[in-house]
């Protein structure tokens, strides 16, 4: 048998925090968030089920037999998706000023991804008062109690992003969000992607697949 | 052999890599009060503090069970009243499998994972402190419903819609029930992502996937399951929520609402619970097992195999909970054909354990009874659970007796004495002395001689008839004689449970007197055997390079021209002694901890006074971005040196840069080939 004898901790760089060697080559971060977005496709098949079950059960009656597909606007909705949709090319686009060093564009693409996102928002708030004008709160029936729930927990989610989104624009506006950052950016951005991307499968079960 | 010359820092991979912190937040240091159990990010400490508290809820759940059995002891009970009744056997379940067995569970995951990987710590200290945190706020949450919540949940621990609304359950405890085990659930989810890239990225080198221990593979699977049955529950839980507190129609039958998919929800989930529960138990007898027969573990490859097809196919079973729920023949006849495949990668298992042991030099320690124990008491389980995949039979068994026995034979006999078993193997590791082994074999014996006096009359119980979640019976149906006799076992448990603390304290009296047990007590095979015991704060002097699977015993142990095994190394030779300093190590904080107090605030809120939600929601919300904003360090106390940036938390100020350079770190560098 043999013993080495190794000098003591010397060995690491000066910058220890830096980029760290892990097993994968996937930075702790980015892996722990896949992780995360492979639990949250979970969550959103749970409520996407529950919608898909419960999307035409109308109560009893007299007065809770509408359904959220009777009165929704599919073109106001559409439009509103579009631009969540376009929030993504802007957020690939502040990780590449931030790439490239460019903090002003960084910014400017961090905000308007932000702005975008609050505009998905305020739409679905729109929706939802227009639905409260009719009379289909979310205890209305089951159908109505579905959908809120499965578009709200999506708007919590975009809500969420936006707040990240912010704090990185405040961090920059400080000076701390260097090109060393680009992961905390990009990982921002896997969560801002997914979010999405679950949405293209939420419109698609509540506005595009037609109804009996 | 090469030894490594790896850098000592933690890889530790905090929530943004900067190298100036983004806050200005100073950290606190470590010590050895109070507050640094407070803040501690170690995962040895957490893993401690996981282990002491599932004992504590072990003592919980156990009294509720006696109550249970004092209950129905004779006929005619009176000592319950039918809700009190009902109340505690919810409590009861939900306090074992969310309150104890989890947990004791994430103890060893915790402890062991780094150890046994070769790394310093979990990937995300300051997330795995988190995750205790907001699991023992949420327990504790849970059972404050019997002093604020009017009683506790009375729905069963599967809360079967529409038992579980307003109308049949007016009082608070099924809030306290949707809500407690939703804070629960973050904190595994938490601790599921951060131990998949524990296991994944921080691993020591040569440590490669298919030469990790079966313990670390197995709670791997676990972390999996964790990750992607968790949300389903969550969904099931707020719909819940939403019913009760918000008036929202999801199980309502009258207007509409299904209570068949709270049950489809729930076994989603429940059934990836189930493996939840028995696979650190299969890890933990597969180190044990081998260990004490002087073999390597036999199939190696199909024993990893068959705990990922159960991982995998732990997902294709669940309806054989609901036979009898009106699912329809061909769902019935799909689920009962994959609840046999399931037995296949179950019984290999069970076949490499026996194969392990065969013509092995056996040593029957307390712990290798408890292994042993787990796998004869696992397969009783197993076979009744065969017996109920069969659905006709399963028909006739639904909600007696019969499964109650099945389901604790195998979740008590396969989980519980595992988890025992991994107790009395890892014990020294933890805490730098063995238990008594005298103690232990009594505390086996009393354990195993209660628990089938308690379950196995519950078979003939159930056969004959008994309905579970009853609250008494009437004489004359020939139920009293195995009820009497499973209420004396479930006190012969309790008289178990007993001599077991009470080893615990006579251990640590005792261990003054003996001499330490030293880096491997028991000969073992894996990393962790590799340093002090109890093993030092920074785990590894050295990270060591893995050749080969048992690694640690390939160190200790070579072969002869004549291929026989010879010893080349003692142990001492071998092992570490700890004391590399300057190991730089994550530093200790108290966000998790003041994060996990607003969670249970905001559960409070919800159900009595949204203005506490309030409260709660902006502690949380503060606790989040101070947790962000905190500096990586303590940047006054590394930062700056010329030299480099370690410092040692073990030493405190003034003496951590002392060794940086000059001591030389002598570790153990043996290949077995």
């Amino acid at each position: 048998m043999a013993t080495a004898t190794i000098d003591s901790p010397d060995t690491h760089a000066a910058d220890g925090h830096d980029e760290h060697h892990t097993s994968t080559g996937i930075s702790n971060t980015k892996l722990a968030m896949w992780a995360f977005l492979g639990s949250e496709c979970l969550l959103f098949g749970g409520l996407i089920s529950t919608y898909l079950l419960y999307k035409t059960r109308r109560g009893p009656g007299p007065d809770n037999t509408t359904i959220p597909t009777d009165i929704f606007d599919i073109p106001f909705t559409s439009v509103s998706s579009f631009v969540l949709l376009m929030s993504s090319l802007t957020m690939v686009l502040a990780l590449s000023a931030l790439t490239r060093g460019d903090n002003q564009a960084t910014r400017a693409w961090l905000l308007s991804t932000a702005m975008l996102g609050g505009v998905f928002i305020g739409g679905q708030v729109y929706e939802f008062t227009s639905f409260l004008r009719e009379g289909v709160g979310f205890t209305h029936n089951p159908a109505s109690s579905a959908f809120f729930t499965l578009t709200g927990f999506h708007g919590v989610h975009v809500s969420l992003g936006i707040l990240m989104l912010m704090s990185l624009y405040v961090a920059s506006k400080q000076g701390k969000l260097t090109p060393k950052h680009t992961e905390t950016v990009e990982i921002v951005g896997l969560y801002w992607h997914f979010v999405d991307v679950v949405w293209i499968f939420i419109f698609t079960v509540i506005y595009l697949i037609p109804v009996e | 052999m090469a030894i490594t010359e790896e850098p000592l820092a933690l890889t530790s991979g905090e929530a943004t890599t900067v190298e100036r912190p983004l806050g200005a937040l100073t950290r606190p240091k470590g010590g050895n009060g109070w507050r640094d159990w407070l803040s501690t990010v170690d995962h040895k400490k957490i893993g401690i503090m996981y282990g002491v508290a599932a004992m504590f809820f072990f003592v919980v759940g156990g009294i509720e069970a006696l109550l249970i059995r004092l209950q129905l002891a004779a006929p005619d009970g009176q000592i319950l009243s039918a809700e009190v009744y009902n109340q505690v056997f919810t409590m009861h379940g939900v306090t074992m499998v969310f309150l104890f067995i989890m947990p004791l569970a994430a103890a060893f995951a915790n402890y062991l994972i780094p150890l046994q990987i070769g790394a310093r710590d979990v990937a995300f200290p300051r997330l795995n402190a988190l995750s205790f945190w907001v699991w023992i706020s949420g327990a504790i949450f849970l059972n404050t419903s019997w002093i604020v919540g009017g009683g506790g949940a009375d729905c069963g621990w599967f809360c079967y819609s529409p038992n579980s609304g307003l109308a049949f359950s007016p009082s608070n405890g099924v809030d306290f029930y949707v809500i407690g085990l939703q804070i629960a659930g973050i904190a595994s989810l938490v601790s599921a992502a951060n131990l998949i890239v524990t296991v994944l990225n921080m691993r020591a080198p040569g440590m490669t996937l298919f030469r990790m221990p079966v313990l670390t593979w197995m709670l791997l699977v676990t972390q999996f399951l964790l990750l992607f049955a968790l949300p389903v529950i969550t969904v099931a839980l707020f719909l819940l929520m939403f019913d009760r507190l918000f008036d929202a129609q999801f199980f309502n039958p009258e207007t509409g609402g299904d209570p068949l998919l709270w049950q489809h929800l729930f076994w989603i989930f429940g059934h990836p619970e189930v493996y939840i529960i028995i696979l650190p138990s299969f890890g933990i007898i597969s180190e044990i097992i081998p260990t004490f027969s002087r073999k390597p573990i036999f199939g190696y490859s199909f024993m990893v195999f068959s705990g990922i097809a159960i991982g995998f196919m732990g997902w294709g079973v669940w309806a054989h909970h609901m036979f009898v729920s009106g699912i329809g023949p061909f769902s019935v006849a799909a689920f009962s054909l994959s609840t046999m495949f399931i037995a296949v990668p179950t019984g290999v298992k069970i076949l490499n354990w026996l194969a392990t042991m065969w013509g092995g030099k056996l040593r029957f320690t307390t712990a290798m009874l408890f292994a042993v124990g787990t796998v004869a008491m696992f397969t009783i389980g197993g076979l009744s659970g065969v017996t109920h995949a069969l659905a006709p039979a399963d028909t006739q068994q639904t909600d007696t007796y019969y499964i109650v026995a099945h389901f604790h034979y195998v979740i008590f006999g396969g989980g519980v004495l595992g988890l025992m078993g991994g107790l009395y193997f890892w014990w020294p590791k933890v805490f730098g002395h063995c238990l008594n082994e005298f103690w232990g074999k009594v505390h086996f014996w009393v354990i195993l001689i209660g628990f089938n006096l308690t379950f196995g009359p519950m078979h003939v119980v159930g056969l004959q008839g008994m309905s579970r979640r009853i609250d008494t019976y009437a004489a004359g149906y020939g139920f009293e004689f195995w009820n009497l006799v499973a209420t004396i076992g479930s006190f012969i448990i309790a008289l178990g449970v007993l001599i077991f603390f009470f080893n615990v304290w006579k251990s640590r009296r005792d261990a003054v007197n003996l001499p330490a047990p030293g880096p491997d007590p028991w000969d073992a095979r894996s990393l962790e055997w590799m340093v002090p015991s109890p093993s030092p704060e920074h785990n590894f002097d050295a990270i060591p390079v893995v050749e080969s699977e048992d690694e640690w015993w390939h160190r200790k142990y070579g072969y002869d021209e004549n291929k026989r095994v010879v010893r080349i190394a003692t142990v001492e030779e071998a092992a570490q002694d700890g004391s590399a300093t300057g190991v730089h190590l994550p530093a200790p904080s108290f966000w998790p901890l003041v994060l996990a107090l607003g969670l249970p605030l905001i559960g409070y809120g919800l159900i009595f006074n949204l203005w506490l939600a309030v409260v709660g929601g902006a502690l949380t919300g503060l606790a989040i971005y101070s947790w962000a904003l905190e500096p990586v360090d303590d940047p006054d106390a590394d930062h700056g040196h010329g030299h480099d940036d370690h410092h040692d938390d073990d030493d405190g100020g003034g003496d951590d840069h002392a060794a940086d350079d000059s001591e030389p770190v002598t570790a153990g560098a043996e290949g077995g080939e």
